[in-house]
């Protein structure tokens, strides 16, 4: 075999449905070849960083490694920042890329990049293919390394000779990688003591982290919170691993966070924080964040162990694993938390999330509101990066895991669009559902070609308020209202018009009856993607808030007053 | 505090910058490294020497062990070992200073290694702290060159 037929046999051995690819000089022996492939399906995308947000999209909905296929040179830069979001994002992801002739390595050849080193600092690991023997192994670890251990981005960079050049398909039976073995059976003992102090907390609070949902540990989150009555809390990327609709979730915790769930973390006596990294976002100033517990912290990357908040007892391991064993070593003797939920209760009623609606104008809040009704939080719901994403994390409840992405990590405006695709490629029998800005909408709009050429069922909601309304609150509230070149109004095109010419169906609504009716012929519609407009009250601004650095006990709760504080 | 610590790697081109860029990348002290191939071609030993407090040293040590092509990641500071680095250095020799230039190359245990009319370069080896001193020693005397190897360090056998 040849390598690019090497290539797709061993995609094949990976299971790999569909590649998010653009061909380019470097690749055209593997686009040959790929002109006979029937069996793995490729989407050619329209901007090689769509490809990326593209197959983490696909990824991040189905749980499965998304792969990626560029050319060398700007094929290959064009997805560095793609790689860097699903890098800070914990999401598997496999980068090929093309690259010049081994033998013009290093000479400045047309399009070449030294991607290798480029992505280094922003790839779980990478790889140079120097000799065609090597490939099937590489691709095989690139995929092991990918998924095994805590998931990231890997990429494989293959010069154009390997490519061309013939050896024989061989198929290690098992990969061995010496410096990777990843801690997953959590240590007995520490989880025995996590047990004793769980059982002793009179406040106890879960704090879950995105990395519940790559174990797949949601079900067994569901059983110890409600069996031991533990009130969760979950990052913007823990959100529907803990049903929003039982009354022990709290919704999510930090700077937008719900009231309550900070003031939890504030007064609460025992913090468990699983698969979750202590962000800034979550934390604020780190030596006032949850001063009064015993802090347990489980996560399968050591290194978040102690990097932000020293925590009182690590447990590295699988969120799966751990979330058993701590179900089954809980002595039977426990402190009842009635007091504790009652106090809760108390925040819940004093600051609730609630919004004003008014006939004539329409608010970003109600939108997701809708939405989130008329799916019944079932949706996989993608989000752009900014204020409506803040948002969807607070008037959209999730009641399903792997149901919110977006990009927590990098926060990459231009995320949305293209990962709304990715997802409703491996996600059928869900409505898929995209919240915009109109900022980020622009930034990878050309990937509307993808979505109709393909009939990609899409629904796209586009939150415009002609600003960047993130940067804009953060200029109201902390930089004397100079809105310095966020306001969009004069310079944004006709959306409608902008959709309907890359032959999408396109609605618009300016007032909450209007939203309502077009969400649901949105959602009922399913013949390829279906846009709609929103023009929402331009000032709008997410509350509550912790300004940045600040401790999350002291929560801005509404703009007329900001120096309301509690 | 100063760790030294021990790195097995997979003897493969871009381990070294693997590392460094890691050390940059999280912004970690990174006061020298040193590789060369062990008794196994397939593995290489790093000896990094870093300056942090526990918290800082504990997250070097994991973000190392992170790293796809280290395969052991050894702390020394605490443990038995020996610790060596190699001072090559050239300075200038005259009449009235090499009497005491060949005095001080004794104290050090140094070598010479050449000799011309009006340079001579030595070897030293030594932990560090030594090499730092002999530099200082030697400095009034005009040094022309000098390179040093970084240390390199093994744990104490049994």
């Amino acid at each position: 075999m040849n390598g690019s037929e090497i290539f797709f046999e061993c995609l094949r051995r990976e299971n790999v449905e569909y590649i998010f690819g653009y061909p380019g000089g470097a690749l055209l022996k593997v686009y040959e070849t790929l002109y006979d492939v029937e069996d793995i399906k490729h989407i050619l995308v329209r901007h090689e960083q769509g490809a990326t947000h593209m197959a983490e999209g696909y990824a991040r909905a189905t749980g499965r490694p998304g792969v990626v296929l560029v050319t060398s040179g700007p094929g290959a830069t064009n997805t560095v920042t793609g790689i860097t979001n699903a890098y800070m994002d914990s999401s598997p992801m496999v980068i090929f890329t093309g690259q010049v002739p081994s033998s013009l390595i290093g000479n400045d050849a047309f399009q070449e990049a030294d991607i290798v080193g480029i992505t280094r600092p922003i790839t779980k690991h990478n790889f140079l293919v120097k000799d065609v023997r090597e490939l099937a192994s590489t691709i095989q670890k690139a995929f092991f390394l990918a998924t095994n251990g805590r998931p990231g981005p890997v990429l494989v960079d293959m010069p154009k000779d390997i490519l061309n050049a013939s050896c024989t398909f061989e198929w290690p039976e098992s990969v061995d990688i010496r410096g990777f073995k990843p801690t997953i059976k959590c240590h007995q003992n520490q989880i025995e003591k996590a047990a004793h102090k769980i059982a002793e907390a009179k406040r106890p609070l879960l704090y879950i982290g995105g990395g519940v949902i790559s174990s797949e540990a949601s079900e067994e989150l569901r059983k110890l919170a409600i069996e031991l009555d533990i009130p969760v809390t979950m990052t913007l990327q823990g959100l529907g691993a803990f049903p929003a609709s039982h009354p022990l979730s709290m919704g999510m915790l930090g700077m937008h966070g719900t009231f309550w769930a900070n003031q939890a973390v504030n007064k609460c006596d025992l913090l468990i924080a699983v698969g979750a990294r202590f962000d800034d976002r979550v934390t604020g100033r780190v030596d006032t964040f949850a001063p009064q517990a015993y802090k347990i912290h489980n996560d399968i990357d050591p290194t978040n162990v102690d990097k932000n908040v020293k925590v009182d007892l690590p447990i590295v391991g699988d969120a799966k694993n751990f979330l058993q064993g701590l179900l089954e070593a809980m002595p039977e003797k426990r402190e009842k938390h009635d007091a504790w939920h009652a106090e809760i209760l108390q925040w819940q009623e004093q600051c609730p999330m609630t919004y004003t609606v008014e006939e004539d104008s329409l608010k970003t809040e109600f939108v997701i509101d809708q939405v989130s009704r008329q799916t019944e939080g079932n949706a996989v719901v993608v989000t752009d990066v900014g204020q409506h994403q803040m948002w969807t994390s607070q008037y959209y409840r999730f009641n399903n895991p792997r149901s919110i992405i977006t990009s927590g990590g990098l926060g990459t405006m231009g995320y949305g669009l293209p990962a709304a695709i990715g997802a409703a490629f491996g996600i059928t029998d869900r409505p898929v559902v995209l919240f915009c800005g109109d900022g980020g909408f622009m930034m990878n709009i050309q990937e509307l070609v993808t979505a109709v050429h393909y009939k990609i069922p899409v629904k796209i909601f586009l939150l415009n308020n002609s600003f960047l309304g993130m940067v804009r609150q953060w200029q109201e509230l902390f930089h004397e209202e100079k809105y310095s070149f966020t306001d969009l109004e004069a310079s944004n095109p006709d959306f409608l018009k902008v959709v309907d010419a890359f032959g999408c169906k396109a609605m618009r609504a300016d007032t909450p009856a209007e939203a309502e009716a077009a969400i649901r012929t949105a959602l009922d519609y399913n013949e390829g993607p279906v846009f709609v407009e929103f023009r929402v009250i331009k000032k709008d601004m997410v509350f509550p808030m912790v300004p940045a650095g600040g401790s999350i006990s002291d929560m801005l709760l509404e703009r007329l007053n900001p120096k309301t504080m509690v | 505090m100063k760790h030294l610590i021990s790195v097995l790697v997979e003897n493969k081109f871009g381990t070294l910058n693997r590392v460094a860029s890691m050390f940059s990348a999280r912004g970690f002290n990174l006061e020298s490294i040193s590789i060369g191939e062990t008794e196994d071609p397939e593995i290489s030993r790093m000896t990094i020497v870093t300056r942090g407090d526990d918290q800082i040293v504990s997250q070097v040590l994991k973000q190392l062990n992170r790293l796809i092509d280290t395969i052991k990641v050894t702390d020394l500071t605490r443990q038995p070992h020996v610790e060596r680095e190699l001072l090559l250095m050239t300075m200038k020799l005259s009449k009235a200073t090499q009497h005491e230039i060949f005095e001080l190359i004794n104290v050090f245990k140094g070598k010479v290694v050449d000799i011309k009319q009006k340079s001579i370069t030595i070897e030293v080896i030594g932990s560090p702290d030594k090499i730092n001193t002999t530099i200082d020693i030697f400095r009034p005397y005009g040094i022309r060159e000098l390179a040093r190897s970084g240390a390199v360090a093994i744990h104490r056998g049994e």
